[in-house]
């Protein structure tokens, strides 16, 4: 095997046998900061073992157990100090031969403990990055632009509240089921949309590994929660957004508006999958299973994807989807995006009358004004559309996007 | 595990017939099922004192140790499994006082 095939099965690896061997190992040991240690130390040591002695027959059996033995190993140098009868209580047990449910169960714990609503929301982004992600420190702060000690101190800070508030690791009982993973999926999504549109002046401004990472994460959960119709509709969400990546950005650095993308770039498997998830969900709403939030916004992205151009889009149906969210989100911004679809029915005054009346709870959000500006252009009032365009560039973070915006602004006569 | 529900409220006045009422009952419930340690309602802020003898000389002062609008109304003491429970229980209890309640571990 050469070096480069090493190399892969150790990524291929890490990606599949991370968060198996921390949830593991944190189920066997109490403790996620010695799960999340030893397991590190567990690829170390595949790092520098695998080159050499080859690739185990089961990669993920031997990473358990050798993170197994770094465990015992730091748990017998910390009881020296303490009182023997800890020692006494760990059962060297190295054997493999886990059932095969128990340990899908084991990654399902660790991600509601990592995503307990008792947690603050960059603490749960952060924690469910590094434990069940297998993200390294300097690859989360980078992702969230927060210096390296502060991400570090966020999540020992977060392991310490688990620990000695004695959160749970434990899959929520039935009656918090949903709740528990909306609050899971919500961590998903921002990591998701972080890397879709990201908000800092000096990162790309579509961070693919955030995306993939997310992509990876919510695929996870669908394969652990398969009945649940929020998480099909998110990983449906996520595919259908992701596939048009490719067209999302132009070579000279602008993001490059729906009407504008050149759909044929758009990824067909990732958006044949998406609609399959869709459909799957479609059948579920008509025998009676009203759809969440993240289905009705994978349903809008599947009309979107099965249209040829803007003019063929099935605009009364992306419409009455909005009716729906509208229903079960009342927020200002879900409201703004219908009138969007507003403005392709019923044209651009109609639509300009309902985004002003968003204005008091939006002035501050670029969007707002970026779909004022747009709207004042398509009714020809130049001089507010450019003053609509220098407030969204304003309040813009995305650098795409504050391109897009000033080519649009510099096009007005 | 015991965790310390402390009672927050930002307005002058002792806890309504009715909310007394409820937190009675809640109060019956913790007896129950096993969760309850000890609780009471404390009197206002202004009736507080505050000794300082760190320095081998007690100092006294009249009034709480922070002046702020929030306040410890009150508390509950209980035996909880874990986080999830005591959050629930916590849940309940804000409900019958009407009042915010904090839950923090002890060590």
């Amino acid at each position: 095997m050469s070096g480069i095939d090493v190399r892969e099965a150790i990524t291929q690896a890490h990606h599949e046998e991370w968060a198996r061997v921390v949830a593991a190992l944190t189920r066997r040991f109490g403790d996620l900061d010695i799960a999340e240690e030893a397991a590190a130390e567990a690829f170390a040591t595949a790092v520098q073992r695998w080159p050499a002695d080859g690739v185990p027959p089961n990669p993920g059996a031997w990473l358990t157990t050798t993170a197994n033995r770094k465990a015992i190993d730091r748990i017998r140098r910390e009881s020296r100090r303490d009182d023997k009868h800890k020692e006494a209580q760990m059962v060297y047990d190295d054997d493999p031969r886990e059932p095969v449910g128990a340990i899908d169960d084991d990654r399902l714990r660790l991600i509601f403990t990592c995503c307990h609503p008792a947690l603050a929301m960059e603490s749960r982004v952060a924690l469910t990055l590094r434990m069940v992600a297998g993200l390294t420190m300097p690859e989360i702060a980078r992702a969230f632009l927060v210096a390296e000690s502060a991400m570090g101190q966020r999540i020992t800070r977060a392991k310490a509240k688990i620990k000695a508030a004695r959160i749970p690791y434990r899959v929520p009982s039935a009656e918090d089921l949903p709740a528990r993973v909306s609050g899971v999926l919500a961590v998903l999504y921002l990591v998701f949309n972080e890397g879709y549109l990201a908000t800092g002046p000096d990162t790309d401004p579509v961070r693919h590994e955030l995306t993939a990472e997310a992509i990876r994460l919510t695929r996870l959960i669908r394969v652990l929660l398969p009945d649940d119709g929020e998480v099909a509709g998110l990983l449906a969400l996520m595919l259908l957004t992701e596939a048009r990546r490719p067209a999302r950005v132009s070579a000279d650095g602008q993001l490059v508006a729906l009407d504008e993308q050149d759909r044929g770039t758009w990824d067909a498997a990732l958006i044949a999958e998406g609609h399959r998830l869709v459909r799957e969900r479609l059948a579920a709403a008509a025998a009676g299973e009203a759809p969440g939030r993240y289905q009705i916004l994978a349903a809008i992205n599947a009309v979107h994807t099965s249209a040829r151009d803007m003019r063929d889009t099935d605009w009364s149906q992306v419409l009455a989807l909005y009716d729906q969210l509208v229903r079960l989100d009342p927020s200002p911004i879900v409201a703004l995006n219908r009138a969007i679809a507003v403005a392709e029915l019923d044209g651009p005054e109609v639509a300009l009358a309902a985004v002003g009346r968003l204005e008091p709870r939006l002035a501050g959000y670029h969007a707002y004004h970026a779909t004022r500006a747009d709207l004042l252009r398509r009714l020809g009032r130049d001089h507010e559309s450019r003053a609509a365009y220098d407030k969204a560039i304003g309040l813009a973070g995305n650098t795409a996007e504050i391109a897009y915006l000033t080519r649009r602004r510099d096009h007005l006569r | 595990m015991q965790y310390l529900l402390s009672v927050i409220h930002d307005q002058a006045g002792l806890a309504t017939p009715e909310e007394d009422a409820a937190i009675d009952v809640f109060n019956d419930r913790l007896q129950a099922e096993g969760h309850w340690v000890f609780a009471g309602g404390l009197a206002s802020p202004s009736t507080a004192t505050v000794i300082d003898n760190r320095g081998g000389e007690a100092m006294v002062t009249d009034g709480p140790f922070l002046e702020s609008k929030e306040y410890l109304a009150g508390f509950w003491i209980i035996e909880a499994a874990d986080l999830d429970v005591a959050l629930r229980l916590a849940t309940e209890g804000s409900e019958a006082c009407n009042r915010k309640v904090e839950v923090r571990p002890f060590l």
